[in-house]
C-alpha cells in the first residue's frame, strides 16, 4: 500500500473550546459536534462533546472560560465536505430552564498549524412577538431541530436569527498525505520547501 | 451640380412654394405645437407627422437626404457624360426645354435678366432673414446685405463685363458665374460665400457665415480708389484662376477614359464637401501651375481622402456657459442605487443592472369612423383621407421626378448617338433606352394616378356639398378650395407636343427594333421552310419513280412529317397608328395643354351649424357624442400598467390625452398594447379595440421618437336611433337606400414609444443581450449586431435581405463586420444557436471537457452522488483514485439505465403486467425526482422547534392556563397515562438499530382438528397426538386414541409464527381454539441499501406475515415395545391461516393494535370451525357468531420512527380558485372541531394536480360479463363486483410514490395500471355501485390494520352495508368485527359530508346525511354545487382477457412454484404426487366459482380419492400482480417444511381470468403422507 501511495488523507484536529463572550448570560455550557461530508470518516477521538458549566470571570473581561478539549481525527478521500465544528451553547434562564444561548459553526482550518477562531453565535428568533413572550415565559425558546443545520446552507432562508455572543476556539491541525493526494493546503512559505511535486498524485 | 439648384428652385417656386395667401393658412394649421392634434381628420401618416417640431426637423432631414440622393442620382453614370461635353447645346434643351421662350427674352433684355437675378437674390435673402433671429451685436442680415450689394453693383463694371458675359453660353448658370467674377476678389469671396450657401439652401448656415464675414469686414476701412490702369496692371501680375468647370479631358492623360472606381465595385469614401466653385478654382490652378496630372485621380477628380468629419458633435453641448468651472469639478452626492438581484440571473451580467424605462406618450386619438358619425362626417373623413394622400403624393412629386429623369435619360441617349464623342458604348445606349421605356411607363402611371386622385377629391367634395344642401345643416368645418393656376398656354402646348413627339419617335424606334427582330426570325423561318419544300419536292419525285413497286407504302409516306407553315412576313409599324395611340394615352393621363392646373386646398374654415338650427335627430346625435368619453389603457406584457384619464369625445371625434407614461421595467418588454375604452354616459365601458404597439428599437430615445399613428378598428355592431350612422350597420347616402356602405368603428391612436434617457444621458434600455438571447457568447458580444442596435437582428435572413435592399456598400470598412456576418449567415454556416445558455461563461471556466469528466470514474461517481441517484446517494468515501474504483460499482446503475426501456418478462411472466410495472416504475421515478427537489424546500418547522402559539379559544392542552396547571402537576400521578415515546429522526440509524416488536396476545375461533378424519385414521400409533404424553397437560387431555375425540380433548395446538424479511420468530404453543399467548416477538429490520432515510423506509415493500400453525405431534415409534424407553415423535405444523400486514402500514401507523381477522383458506382439510358446545364458555355466547378466526395483536417499531411527512408543495390545480378557498375553509373548520377525523376535499391526481374529490365519483359501467353472471340477484352481483375490485392488486401509494401523499388515479387509469391502494379500489367499487343504481358513498375513516383508508358505504333497503374494497368483504353497520373503526366523512358524487356526531364508530353513528346536525355538508345553500364535471372517463372499456395467455401463465407459475419448493428443501427429496395434483387442479375452478364454499363436498371427494394418504393442504387465493408475492405466500405456509421421508407433494395452480386482465390466482398446495 505504501508503494502505491496512500488512498486517504488524514486530518487530525485537537484544540479546545477556549472561552466565550456572552455579555448578558452566565453559567453556560456548550456542546460541540462535527459535521462532515460523505467522504469523511472519523478514525479516532470524539466527534461530540458536552462541556462543564462555566461562570463569568470576575474581572473586567467577564469571559466564560471552558477550555474544553477537542481531539478528533478524520480520514477522507476528498476535501469536499471538509469538517465543520458546530457549537451550541446553553444556559439557564431566569426560571431555571435550560435554554439555548447560541449556535455557531466554523470549518476546521485546512492548513496545518495552530489556529484561533472566534465564531459569532446566534439563536433563532421566535416567529411572532406573542410566541416570543410565551417562549420566554415557558422556557421553551425556539431551537434548531438539529444543531447541525447551522453548518449547512440549505433551508436557512426560512429562519431568522439574532446574534448573541462569541466563542473562541483553538485548533491544532495536522494533516497527513494531503500533498500526496494532490491537495496543497500548506501556508505559502512552506509550499516550495515541502514534498515532491504533487503532479503525479493528482486524482483523476 | 450643386450650382444648378437655385434654378431648379426658381422654376418650381411658383408651383410649390407660392406665397399665395390662400395656401398659407393651411400650412399654418397643419403645423402646430408638438402635442397638439391636427385639425383635420387626416388619414395619412405624413399629414399627422407634420405637427410636431420634431417632425418638422425630421422632415427637413429627410428633405436634405432626398436632395443629396437626387444629387447623387445626377452624379450617377447616366447623366455624367453631359458634364463632360461642352454643355452648351444640351443644357439648352434640358434646362430650358420647358420654357423655350425664355431664351429669346433673355438675349433681348439682358439688363432685365440681370436685375431679375438680383431681385431674386434679394428675395431669397429676405426670405431667409425672416426666419432665424439675429444675435445682438451683429449687423442684421439686411445691413450685411446692403453692405455687400452696394459694393457689388457698380454700374460701369457691369457694362464693361457685359460683352464678356454675352460671349459666354446662354445658360443662366454661366451667366451668373460671369457676373460674380467681376467684383474685386475680396468682396467676391464674400459674395461667393453667400452664393454658395444660398445654393446649399441651408439658411441657418448661410446666415452664420454671412454674419461672420460681415463682422470681419466691418473693421476694414473704406475702399480706396484705384485707377483702371492700375487695376489692369495688377491683373497681369496676379493670377486669378478661372472658376469654370474644368473639362475632364484636361485632367486626364490623353485618350484615357475616366475611370469610376465606384462603378467597378471599389469602395470610395464620402468625399469631403467642397463647394463646386472652390473645386473648380483649385482644379484650374493646379492645371496651370503644375501641368502634371498627379493631383487628379482616374475619375478626373481631385484626389481626396474620405471625409473625416463626423456628422454629429463629439462633445456634449455645454448648456450654460456662465457656469463656474468649479461647479463641474465638484463631486455630487448621488443616492445609493439598490443592487438589482435579478440581474444576476440574467444573461450578460456585465451590463449595468438597473431599472429601465420605457416612455409611452399617448397624445391622442382620432376616429376615422365612429358610430356617432353623421353621413357628413363619413364623407369628411373620406375627403380628409384623400387630401392627405394628395398632399403626400405632391410632396413626393414622383411624376415630376420621373419626368426629369426621363429628360435626363433622353439627353444621355442623344449624346451617346453623337458619333463625334462615342465613348459611350452601344450597350449603354441600349440600356438607356430600356430605362427610358421603363421610366416613361412609370411616369404615365403616376400622372394618371395624380389625376384620378384629384378627380376623386373633387367628387367627394361635391357629394359632401350636396349632402349639406340636402340636410340643410353643416356638421364639419371642412372646406375644399380649388385654386386654378394659370399656365402659359403656348409654352404648355409646345411642351406637350414636344413630349408627344419624343414619345412617338421612341415608340417608333422600339417598334422598328421589334420589327427587325421579327423580320430576322421570319427570314430564318422562311429559309427553313424553303429548304423543307425543296426536300419535299425531291422526295415526291423519288416517290413517283418508286410508286409502281411500293404501292402500299406510298399512302403512309406523305404524313411522315408535319408541313411547316409558310411564314408570314411581319407588318411594318404604322406611324400614324402609333401617334394615335400616344395621343390617346396622353389625353387620358395628362392634363390638356393650356388647361389650368388645379390645386385643391382643404381648410377648416367652414362653420358648423349651431344646435338650435339643426333637426332633432342631429341634435340627439350631437348630444350623444357629448356623452361619450374615451380612455386608453396601457397594457405591458399583458398586464395593465396604467390608463389615461377619461376624456370626452369632441365634436370632431378626436380625443386629446397628451399623457406620458414612464414604465419602469426590468426585462425586455414582450408586448405593448393599448386598449381603447369608450364610456357612454354613466353606463359601463366597452372595449373598443386593442392596439398593438411595436417595441421601439434601441435607437429610439425619448425626445427623438416620432409620434406615430397606429390604426385600430373594432368589429362591434352599433345601431343608433339618431343621425349617427352606427358601426357595422349598412347605411346609404342615397335617398332610395341603394349603394349601401358598411363602416366599422376605426381610428388612430397617435402615440410614441421611446426609451427614456437617464440623468447621465445613458438610455435606459435593457441590455441588448436580453433580446437576442444567446446570440453570441458574452465575450463575443462586441460584434456588429450590438453596435447597430436595430431590433429584429436575430433573424439573419432578414438582416441579409435588409442589407441587400438598402444597398449597403460592401466595401465600406464601417460595414465590414456586418457584411462578414451576413456573408456567414447567408452561406449557411451561420452559428445561430437554437438554445439558451444560462451560464454563458461556463465554457470558459471548464477546466476539462465534459467527456474527460465522464471518463473519470471518480468524477462520475461524485457527480452521480450529488445528483442523488438512488444507487449512489449514500455512497461513502469515494476513493481518491480512479484505479481504486471498481468497474462493478456502476454495473447496477448502468443496467438500470439500460433496462429502463426494455421490458423484462422474466419477473412478470405476462407482458401486460410487465408493461404496467415499467410504466409504474417510470412514474415513480419522476415523482421521486420531484419529491427530491421538494425535499430541499424547507419550512420553518423543519428547522426550528418552537412552541405553538397558545390557542386560548379551543379546547385541548393549548390553553395557556392549562399549561400553567401542568407546571403544578404531580410528578408521579396515581393513574399514569401513556406518554409518547421519543421519536427518532431517521438519519442517524444503522442496521440493527430498528426492531419490529410484535406482541401476540390471543386468538379466537381457531379452526379445530376434525374428528371426521377418524374414518380413515385408524386408531394407530402414529396418529396419536403427542399431547397425550405431554407432561404439562396430562390432566386436561385424555390420551385416548379412539375414533371419537372425547370431551376435553385437545382440539388444536396453535402457535404463531411471525416472518418478516425472511426472519422467523414463533411463540410457544398454546392449546385450544381460543389460545392466549401474550408474547412479544422481536424481529430485526433492515432497510434497503442500508438507507434509513424516510424516503427509503417508506418504500419498503416487505410484509409482516403472521402465520398460525397447528402443532401436531406424531409418534414415529415403530415398535410399541420401545415406548417405555424413549419418545419418538415427529412434530408437524399445519398451517391454519395468516395475517399479512405491510411494513409501510406499521411505519405510518407507528403502532398497530387490534383484533384482526385471520385469513384462513377456504378449504382446510382436516380442520373445521364447527363449534364444540362444550368448549364454549360464557364469553362466546355474547359474541356474534362470526365466520372468521381472529387474532389480537400489537405491533410497533422500536425505536419509533418519524414517518416522512407528505410533501407540502402546493400543487397547481385547475379547480376554481373560489372552490379551493372553500375547501380550505371547510377543512379548517372541520379540523377545529374534530381534529382526529379525516376530512378530505381535494386530492392529487396522477399528474400532480389538485382535483376536487367528488369529481372521482360517477356511475361507471362494470364489465358486462360480471353483470351477466347472476342477473337476478342484485346482492350477488354486488358481491361479485366487490370481488372483482378486490382482485385488482393492492399497492399502497406510499410504496409507489415514496413520501408523496396519496395520488388518486381515475378508474380507467387504475384498471390500466392494475394496481392501486384503498382509494382507487373504493372509488371503482363505489362507481360500480352507483351504476347499479345503489346509493353509495365513499367513507373516509380509520380501519384496522390499514389506518386511514377509504371504504364504501351502500344503503340497502333498510340498512347500510360497509364494503371493504380491498378484500371484497362487506359488513353490516352493526357488525362488531367490521374493520372500519371510525368514520370521518362521506363523499358522494355531488357533495361531501363531514361527520359532526359525537361518536365516529360506525356502530354508533347515524348515516343519514340529510340531517345537517349530524353531517356537515360541503355544498349547501350558501355554496351550491356548481356541477363539477367528472374526471372519470365516459365509460370503461373492458377487454376480455386472453384465456390462452392465462392458461400459459398458470402453467408457468405452477412450474416455478414447484421448482421453488424443491429449492426450499435442499436436503430432502421432493416427490410430486401427480394423481393428487390433477385432482386438485380439478377442484380449483370449483372453488373460484363458488368463491370457496364447497368445503364439505370437496373434502369428501378428496378423502375418497386419496384414501391412502394423510393429506394436509389448502388452497391459497390471491389477486395476481407479480410472481414474488405468490412465492412469498407459499413459502409462508411452510408446507415445504415437512421432512417426513416419504412425504409427497401436490401443487396445482389455477388462474381465473376476469375482464381487463384481472386475474384471480388459486394455488392448491398439499403434502401427502401415505398411511400404512
Amino acid at each position: 500500500m505504501a508503494a502505491a501511495g496512500p488512498s486517504v488523507f488524514l486530518l487530525m484536529v485537537n484544540g479546545q473550546v477556549e472561552s466565550a463572550q456572552f455579555p448578558e448570560y452566565d453559567d453556560l455550557y456548550c456542546k460541540y459536534c462535527f459535521v462532515y461530508g460523505q467522504d469523511w470518516a472519523p478514525t479516532a477521538g470524539l466527534e461530540e462533546g458536552i462541556s462543564q458549566i462555566t461562570s463569568k470571570s470576575q474581572d473586567v473581561r467577564q469571559a466564560l472560560v471552558w477550555n474544553f478539549p477537542i481531539d478528533v481525527t478524520f480520514k477522507s478521500t476528498n476535501p469536499y465536505g471538509w469538517p465543520q465544528i458546530v457549537l451550541s451553547v446553553y444556559g439557564p434562564d431566569v426560571f431555571g430552564n435550560d435554554v439555548v444561548r447560541g449556535y455557531g459553526a466554523v470549518h476546521v482550518p485546512f492548513s496545518p498549524g495552530r489556529h484561533k477562531r472566534t465564531i459569532p453565535m446566534f439563536v433563532p428568533e421566535s416567529a411572532s412577538t406573542l410566541q416570543k413572550f410565551t417562549s420566554w415565559f415557558m422556557g421553551r425558546r425556539p431551537e434548531y431541530t438539529d444543531p447541525k443545520v447551522v453548518a449547512q446552507g440549505e433551508g436557512r432562508e426560512v429562519t431568522r436569527v439574532r446574534s448573541q455572543g462569541f466563542v473562541t476556539l483553538l485548533f491544532n491541525v495536522v494533516t497527513k498525505d494531503m500533498r500526496k493526494l494532490g491537495y496543497d493546503t500548506g501556508p505559502l512559505d512552506t509550499q516550495v520547501a515541502l514534498g515532491p511535486s504533487p503532479s503525479q498524485g493528482l486524482p483523476g | 451640380m450643386v450650382s444648378e439648384k437655385p434654378h431648379l428652385g426658381s422654376q418650381r417656386e411658383p408651383m410649390e412654394d407660392d406665397p399665395d395667401p390662400d395656401t398659407r393658412p393651411l400650412s399654418m394649421t397643419t403645423r402646430r405645437g408638438p402635442r397638439s392634434l391636427p385639425p383635420i381628420p387626416s388619414a395619412s401618416r405624413t399629414g399627422f407627422a407634420e405637427f410636431s417640431m420634431r417632425e418638422r426637423m425630421r422632415e427637413k432631414l429627410q428633405a436634405a437626404r432626398s436632395k443629396a440622393e437626387s444629387a447623387l442620382l445626377q452624379e450617377t453614370p447616366t447623366p455624367r457624360p453631359r458634364r463632360l461635353q461642352s454643355p452648351s447645346k444640351k443644357e439648352l434643351e434640358t434646362e430650358f426645354g420647358t420654357e423655350p421662350g425664355r431664351e429669346v427674352q433673355r438675349t433681348q433684355q439682358e439688363d432685365d435678366s440681370q436685375s431679375y437675378s438680383r431681385v431674386k437674390f434679394r428675395d431669397s435673402v429676405r426670405k431667409i432673414r425672416s426666419k432665424p433671429p439675429v444675435p445682438p451685436g451683429f449687423p442684421s442680415a439686411e445691413e450685411a446685405y446692403n453692405f455687400f450689394t452696394f459694393n457689388f453693383d457698380p454700374e460701369p463694371e457691369e457694362s464693361a463685363e457685359k460683352p464678356k458675359a454675352r460671349n459666354r453660353d446662354g445658360t443662366n448658370q454661366e451667366e451668373e458665374e460671369g457676373e460674380e467674377e467681376e467684383p474685386p476678389v475680396q468682396e467676391g469671396v464674400n459674395k461667393m460665400d453667400e452664393e454658395e450657401l444660398l445654393n446649399d439652401k441651408d439658411a441657418e448656415d448661410f446666415l452664420l457665415g454671412l454674419d461672420h464675414a460681415a463682422g470681419d469686414l466691418v473693421a476694414v476701412g473704406p475702399a480706396d480708389y484705384k485707377g483702371v490702369h492700375a487695376r489692369l496692371q495688377e491683373k497681369e501680375i496676379l493670377f486669378v484662376p478661372s472658376r469654370l468647370t474644368v473639362p475632364a479631358y484636361k485632367k486626364l492623360p490623353e485618350n484615357v477614359q475616366p475611370r469610376y472606381l465606384e462603378d467597378e465595385g471599389l469602395y470610395i469614401g464620402a468625399r469631403p464637401e467642397v463647394p463646386r466653385l472652390t473645386q473648380n478654382t483649385v482644379e484650374n490652378r493646379l492645371l496651370v501651375q503644375d501641368p502634371g496630372r498627379k493631383w487628379f485621380g482616374d475619375d478626373g477628380r481631385i484626389l481626396a481622402l474620405p471625409n473625416p468629419t463626423k456628422p454629429f458633435p463629439s462633445r456634449p453641448p455645454v448648456l450654460a456657459q456662465e457656469r463656474d468651472m468649479k461647479v463641474e469639478l465638484e463631486t455630487l452626492y448621488k443616492k445609493a442605487v439598490r443592487y438589482v438581484h435579478r440581474s444576476k440571473h440574467m444573461i450578460g451580467s456585465g451590463d449595468s443592472p438597473g431599472n429601465f424605462q420605457l416612455d409611452i406618450d399617448i397624445s391622442g386619438l382620432i376616429f376615422t369612423h365612429h358610430p356617432c358619425f353623421s353621413r357628413e362626417h363619413v364623407l369628411a373623413a373620406k375627403l380628409a383621407q384623400l387630401y392627405d394622400q394628395y398632399l403626400a403624393r405632391r410632396q413626393r412629386s414622383k411624376a415630376t421626378f420621373l419626368t426629369d429623369k426621363l429628360q435626363a435619360l433622353r439627353n444621355a441617349v442623344q449624346t451617346g448617338l453623337d458619333p463625334a464623342k462615342t465613348h459611350i458604348t452601344q450597350k449603354a445606349i441600349k440600356e438607356y433606352k430600356s430605362e427610358i421605356r421603363q421610366t416613361r411607363k412609370l411616369r404615365d402611371a403616376e400622372q394618371e394616378k395624380d389625376r384620378i386622385l384629384l378627380k376623386t377629391i373633387i367628387k367627394v367634395w361635391k357629394e359632401m356639398k350636396s349632402l349639406r344642401e340636402f340636410q340643410r345643416f353643416t356638421n364639419t368645418p371642412l372646406k375644399l378650395v380649388l385654386r386654378k393656376e394659370k399656365v402659359d398656354q403656348k409654352a404648355d402646348e409646345e411642351a406637350y407636343e414636344a413630349e408627344i413627339q419624343a414619345e412617338i419617335s421612341e415608340l417608333l424606334e422600339e417598334h422598328l427594333e421589334e420589327y427587325e427582330q421579327k423580320m430576322e426570325e421570319y427570314r430564318t423561318a422562311y429559309q427553313q421552310w424553303k429548304a423543307w419544300k425543296k426536300a419535299q419536292r425531291a422526295k415526291k419525285k423519288k416517290k413517283k419513280q418508286a410508286v409502281e413497286e411500293h404501292l402500299d407504302e406510298e399512302a403512309e409516306e406523305p404524313y411522315l412529317g408535319e408541313d411547316p407553315v409558310k411564314p408570314v412576313p411581319p407588318e411594318p409599324t404604322d406611324r400614324t397608328a402609333v401617334e394615335q395611340q400616344v395621343r390617346e394615352r396622353a389625353a387620358q393621363g395628362r392634363k390638356k395643354p393650356g388647361e389650368p392646373t388645379l390645386v385643391p386646398e382643404l381648410s377648416l374654415a367652414g362653420s358648423v351649424t349651431p344646435n338650435d338650427q339643426c333637426p332633432r335627430a342631429e341634435v340627439l346625435r350631437r348630444e350623444d357624442v357629448k356623452r361619450r368619453s374615451v380612455y386608453v389603457k396601457v397594457i405591458f406584457n399583458e398586464k395593465e400598467v396604467s390608463r389615461t384619464n377619461s376624456r370626452p369625445l369632441g365634436a370632431d371625434f378626436r380625443v386629446h390625452f397628451g399623457q406620458i407614461f414612464n414604465l419602469q421595467i426590468v426585462n425586455w418588454p414582450e408586448s405593448l398594447t393599448l386598449q381603447v375604452y369608450e364610456t357612454v354616459g354613466h353606463s359601463g365601458t366597452t372595449l373598443l379595440a386593442e392596439v398593438f404597439l411595436p417595441v421601439p428599437e434601441t435607437t429610439t430615445l425619448t425626445g427623438r421618437a416620432p409620434i406615430e399613428e397606429v390604426e385600430f378598428s373594432s368589429n362591434q355592431h352599433v345601431t343608433l336611433d339618431h343621425e349617427g350612422v352606427g358601426s357595422g350597420v349598412p347605411f346609404s347616402f342615397e335617398a332610395d337606400g341603394s349603394n349601401q356602405l358598411v363602416l366599422m368603428t376605426s381610428g388612430k391612436v397617435s402615440n410614441s414609444v421611446a426609451w427614456a434617457v437617464g440623468e447621465n444621458g445613458i438610455p435606459l434600455i435593457p441590455p441588448l443581450s436580453q433580446q437576442n438571447l444567446g446570440f453570441r457568447s458574452a465575450l463575443k458580444r462586441a460584434d456588429a449586431i450590438s453596435s447597430i442596435g436595430t431590433s429584429g437582428l436575430t433573424d439573419m435572413k432578414k438582416l441579409a435581405k435588409w442589407a441587400a435592399e438598402s444597398k449597403l456598400d460592401p466595401n465600406d470598412p464601417n460595414n465590414a463586420p456586418l457584411m462578414q456576418l451576413i456573408s456567414v449567415a447567408t452561406s449557411g454556416e451561420s452559428y445561430v444557436p437554437d438554445f439558451f445558455r444560462l451560464e454563458q461563461l461556463q465554457q470558459e471556466f471548464n477546466f476539462v471537457s465534459d467527456e474527460e469528466l465522464n471518463r473519470s470514474k471518480r468524477f462520475r461517481l461524485l457527480h452521480l452522488r450529488s445528483q442523488e441517484v438512488p444507487e449512489f446517494r449514500n455512497y461513502k468515501q469515494i476513493p481518491a483514485y480512479d484505479r481504486e474504483i471498481m468497474e462493478k460499482v456502476f454495473q447496477d446503475y448502468e443496467k438500470r439505465l439500460r433496462d429502463r426501456n426494455v421490458i423484462e418478462t422474466k419477473d412478470h411472466i405476462d407482458t401486460h403486467r410487465a408493461i404496467v410495472a415499467k410504466y409504474l416504475q417510470q412514474v415513480r421515478e419522476s415523482v421521486v425526482n420531484r419529491f427530491l427537489i421538494a425535499k430541499h424546500h424547507f419550512l420553518l418547522t423543519d428547522l426550528i422547534v418552537e412552541e405553538e402559539v397558545p390557542n386560548i379559544s379551543s379546547e385541548g392542552s393549548g390553553i395557556l392556563g392549562l399549561s400553567l396547571f401542568k407546571l403544578a402537576e404531580q410528578k408521579r400521578p396515581l393513574r399514569p397515562r401513556r406518554k409518547g415515546r421519543k421519536k427518532v429522526t431517521a438519519q442517524n440509524l444503522s442496521d440493527g438499530d430498528i426492531k419490529l416488536l410484535v406482541n401476540i396476545i390471543r386468538a379466537y375461533d381457531i379452526p379445530v382438528r376434525k374428528p371426521a378424519a377418524s374414518k380413515f385414521q385408524q386408531p394407530s400409533r402414529s396418529s396419536r397426538t403427542f399431547s397425550e404424553k405431554h407432561a404439562a397437560s396430562p390432566a386436561t387431555h385424555s390420551p385416548s386414541p379412539s375414533a371419537d375425540y372425547p370431551v376435553g380433548q385437545v382440539l388444536v395446538r396453535p402457535f404463531v409464527e411471525v416472518s418478516f424479511q425472511r426472519t422467523i420468530c414463533h411463540t410457544t404453543t398454546a392449546e385450544g381454539p381460543n389460545p392466549s399467548w401474550n408474547e412479544e416477538l422481536e424481529l430485526p429490520f433492515r432497510a434497503p441499501h442500508g438507507d434509513y432515510s424516510t424516503t427509503s423506509l417508506q418504500s419498503v415493500k416487505d410484509d409482516v406475515f403472521i402465520n398460525i400453525f397447528d402443532e401436531v405431534l406424531y409418534d414415529v415409534l415403530e415398535d410399541d415395545r420401545e415406548r417405555g424407553s424413549g419418545i419418538h415423535t415427529r412434530i408437524e405444523r399445519h398451517w391454519l391461516g395468516c395475517v399479512k400486514i405491510p411494513f409501510s402500514t406499521i411505519y405510518f401507523q407507528a403502532r398497530i393494535d387490534g383484533t384482526f381477522k385471520i385469513d384462513i383458506p377456504p378449504v382446510l382439510l382436516g380442520y373445521s370451525k364447527e363449534r364444540n358446545v362444550i368448549t364454549e364458555r360464557g364469553f362466546d355466547s355474547v359474541r356474534s357468531l362470526s365466520e372468521g378466526s381472529y387474532i389480537t395483536l400489537f405491533i410497533t417499531i422500536e425505536p419509533q420512527l418519524v414517518p416522512g411527512e407528505s410533501v407540502r408543495e402546493k400543487f397547481d390545480s385547475q379547480e376554481d380558485e373560489k372552490l379551493l378557498q372553500a375547501t380550505e375553509k371547510f377543512q379548517a373548520e372541520c379540523a377545529l372541531k374534530f381534529p382526529n377525523r379525516q376530512c378530505l376535499t381535494t386530492v392529487i391526481d396522477i399528474t400532480g394536480k389538485t382535483v376536487f374529490v367528488t369529481r372521482y365519483l360517477k356511475p361507471l359501467n362494470p364489465a358486462q360479463e360480471l353483470l351477466n353472471a347472476c342477473p337476478n340477484n342484485p346482492q350477488a352481483t354486488a358481491e361479485l363486483l366487490a370481488r372483482y375490485v378486490s382482485l385488482i392488486p393492492f399497492l399502497p401509494d406510499t410504496v409507489s410514490f415514496a413520501g408523496i401523499c396519496d395520488l388518486w388515479s381515475t378508474s380507467d387509469q387504475f384498471l390500466d395500471l392494475l394496481a392501486g391502494d384503498e382509494e382507487e379500489h373504493a372509488v371503482l367499487l363505489c362507481n360500480y355501485f352507483l351504476s347499479l343504481g345503489k346509493k353509495a358513498w365513499l367513507v373516509m375513516g380509520n380501519a384496522i390494520p390499514e389506518g386511514q383508508t377509504a371504504y364504501v358505504l351502500t344503503r340497502e333497503q333498510s340498512h347500510y352495508l360497509i364494503w371493504n374494497p380491498c378484500s371484497g368483504h362487506f359488513y353490516g353497520q352493526f357488525d362488531t368485527f367490521c374493520p372500519l373503526k371510525s368514520v370521518g366523512c362521506l363523499i358522494g358524487p355531488d357533495n361531501i359530508w363531514f361527520n359532526i356526531q359525537r361518536y365516529d364508530s360506525p356502530l354508533r353513528i347515524n348515516f343519514d346525511v340529510t340531517k345537517p346536525k349530524l353531517w356537515k355538508s360541503f355544498f349547501s345553500r350558501s355554496l351550491p354545487y356548481p356541477g363539477l364535471s367528472s374526471v372519470q372517463p365516459e365509460e370503461l372499456i373492458y377487454q376480455r382477457t386472453d384465456k390462452a395467455a392465462a392458461a400459459e401463465l398458470q402453467d408457468r407459475i405452477e412450474k416455478i412454484l414447484k421448482e421453488k419448493i424443491m429449492d426450499w428443501r435442499p436436503r430432502h427429496l421432493t416427490r410430486w404426487n401427480r394423481y393428487c395434483t390433477s385432482t386438485l387442479r380439478h377442484f380449483l375452478p370449483l372453488l373460484e366459482n363458488s368463491q370457496g364454499n364447497v368445503e364439505d363436498d370437496h373434502r369428501a371427494e378428496l378423502l375418497k380419492q386419496l384414501g391412502d394418504y394423510r393429506f394436509s393442504g389448502f388452497p391459497l387465493h390471491m389477486p395476481y400482480s407479480e410472481l414474488k408475492p405468490l412465492i412469498e405466500a407459499v413459502y409462508s405456509t411452510g408446507v415445504h417444511n415437512i421432512d417426513v421421508p416419504n412425504v409427497e407433494f401436490a401443487l396445482a395452480v389455477y388462474i381465473h381470468p376476469y375482464p381487463k386482465n384481472v386475474l384471480s390466482v388459486w394455488i392448491y398446495v398439499a403434502s401427502l403422507i401415505r398411511n400404512r
